[in-house]
């Protein structure tokens, strides 16, 4: 197979020869996408995963687990490149507690014979995946931003200073997506069939108890077009909140905020981008009053514009803005805001 | 109440705050002559398995570290018992050798069965391959409850541990039973410095060396890394000098 291998993932080469060997080896490729899902509605990020499932160029089989799946089936299977849906519900799976979930999948897994089984880095993907992988004795590829081949994938390492192509040895591919890497799944006008999966019933040893969530009105940091970003620069909460709210209404934006900001109190753990939170990757990301330390720019650096507003003109964060102004952003920010608006 | 025989692994990276350099035949990142240190999130394991001890002065029966890496690891480890660890093993690799994940769990697992341990403490991700997943994976290979990305640990009554996650979006609150697994998040604790009678006090503490044999452990690598490159640079654009100047380079650009 592996020989076989290159000319299937070079571009389109239109003889008879060729399109025979692709369609043989679509036969061969399957995958299992593992797709996540929240109050009834599939998470935006799931999308993503379909599509570098579908770059792959086998079938693509989406799973859902919980009490929703089956209403979650039909949005998912309507997206372009899946040609089924895997479905187990049960309450059981409402959590995506990983000691329940991780037995599931690896029973499916076993049984379909999946040669690649995909996730997204979420917290859900992270939590799980690496279980299954043991379960599986196969070594996960983490973060994967490129799909080079059926077995040989391109990933961010320490912190996105180098790029590592790694080629997996192993008999199933399991591994993770970084989302802003691979565009959403559209629409196709067709269904895909439900069918429902294998339910081994593992018992679930640790207990859900409570969860916190931030409330927002605003677009989704993880997804967001645009975003506006706070950092230490700021001062307090007080002035965060006065400052990149109006910004980030004015554009329409997400609010994120560096790890010293949030450290500091002045914004919510979940609206960190950085390294050790949210990686995003906007049309347009406007740093203010961040310095632009390793750790963060990590989390936005594949941003497609980026302006920075900090007064220190030696700030690394120049070094990576398409656009800087270096200013009190006290007072730059509101003035930005007010022409913004008009 | 069950005792809390806690093993907390560490790994030597390369400092957060240096700016790593890919090496000239792009196979790896060049590591001789930069600084290394403990990866910052098996910091906060030390911290909060000590903090355990501290506030639940007789739980705690031992804090074992474990590093498997070069000679020079035992530095870490070193750094590990001067914050509270109790006694260390070093698993020892050749200078050029590298574990992947599924191999540390692995290991991990033998370790917790030879060492009878009930609760392991990791970090999320080391901050060199930013894997996150050696300690699910050690959770599955036991088939241990796991709570990963913690932010606040507590014991409740004979073994159970109530742990609150970051999660996308907020946390979470999980309730689990010894034995577990918990991966730590940064905001977890600030982890202490080691001072120096406690540096004094560490260099008496026993360290085991041992070899991946010694367990039975196979470390080949089940991926192939092809190569090791820079990101594409990002060329900063310059600077405007006013407000109005930065509206006119954000239209020009389309971004608004």
């Amino acid at each position: 197979m592996s020989a076989l291998r290159p000319s299937f993932f070079r571009p389109a080469i239109r003889s008879v020869h060729n399109y025979n060997r692709n369609a043989q080896l679509r036969n061969l490729l399957s995958t299992l996408a593992v797709l996540e899902h929240r109050e009834g509605a599939l998470n935006p990020i799931s999308r993503n995963t379909i599509t570098a499932a579908k770059k792959l160029g086998g079938e693509v089989t989406a799973f859902l687990a919980g009490s929703e799946a089956k209403k979650v089936a039909a949005e998912a299977g309507k997206l372009e490149g899946v040609d089924k849906v895997l479905i187990a519900e049960s309450s059981a799976y409402d959590r995506g507690l990983p000691e329940n979930y991780a037995p599931l999948l690896v029973e499916n897994i076993k049984k379909g014979g999946y040669t690649h089984v995909v996730g997204a880095h979420s917290a859900f993907g992270k939590n799980l995946l690496p279980r299954v992988a043991a379960l599986l004795d196969v070594q996960q590829i983490s973060d994967i931003t490129e799909i080079q081949s059926e077995d040989t994938f391109v990933r961010p390492i320490y912190a996105g200073n180098a790029i590592a192509t790694v080629q997996s040895t192993d008999k199933i591919k399991l591994f993770t997506i970084r989302g802003t890497a691979f565009a959403p799944a559209a629409e196709s006008g067709k269904e895909a069939p439900v069918e429902t999966a294998e339910d081994p019933n593992a018992e679930q040893t640790v207990k859900w108890v409570s969860e916190q969530l931030t409330k927002s009105e605003r677009p989704d940091l993880g997804s967001a077009g645009k975003v506006v970003s706070g950092g230490r620069g700021l001062k307090d909460k007080e002035n965060f909140d006065k400052i990149m709210t109006p910004l980030a209404d004015a554009l329409g934006a997400a609010i994120g905020a560096s790890r010293a900001a949030v450290d500091s109190g002045f914004a919510d753990n979940s609206l960190q981008v950085g390294q050790t939170g949210k990686v995003v990757a906007p049309e347009t990301y406007i740093a203010v009053g961040i310095s632009g330390a390793i750790q963060h720019l990590a989390g936005m650096k594949d941003s497609k514009v980026i302006a920075a507003i900090n007064k220190d003109p030696d700030a690394p964060i120049f070094q990576v803005a398409d656009v800087g102004l270096v200013a009190d952003l006290f007072e730059a920010v509101p003035e930005l805001t007010e022409k913004l608006k008009k | 109440m069950t005792a809390l025989r806690i093993l907390v692994p560490v790994k030597r990276v390369i400092d957060y705050a240096v700016k790593p350099r890919v090496n000239a035949t792009q196979t790896a990142v060049e590591t001789s002559g930069v600084k290394m240190s403990m990866n910052p999130f098996d910091e906060l394991s030390i911290e909060e398995s000590v903090r355990l001890r501290e506030k639940h002065k007789s739980r705690v029966a031992d804090i074992l570290c474990l590093s498997a890496g070069p000679p020079k690891a035992q530095d870490v480890l070193r750094t590990a018992m001067a914050m509270g660890a109790d006694r260390s093993i070093l698993v020892e690799l050749g200078e050029k050798d590298e574990l992947e994940p599924l191999a540390v769990a692995k290991l991990l697992k033998e370790v917790v069965q030879k060492e009878d341990r009930n609760l392991v403490v990791l970090g999320k991700q080391s901050i060199d391959d930013d894997a996150s997943q050696t300690g699910q994976m050690l959770a599955g290979l036991l088939g241990w409850g796991q709570a990963t990305c913690a932010s606040k640990v507590e014991l409740v009554g004979e073994k159970g541990v109530r742990v609150t996650r970051e999660v996308d979006g907020g946390e979470e609150v999980l309730e689990g039973e010894l034995p577990m697994v918990i991966t730590t998040d940064l905001r977890l604790n600030e982890p202490r410095y080691a001072s120096l009678p406690n540096i004094m006090k560490a260099k008496k503490k026993p360290l085991e060396k041992k070899k991946l044999a010694d367990f039975g452990v196979d470390g080949t690598n089940r991926l192939k890394t092809i190569k090791v490159t820079e990101p594409p640079p990002r060329q900063g654009g310059g600077k405007v000098d006013s407000v109005d100047g930065l509206i006119a380079k954000l239209k020009e650009l389309g971004a608004i």
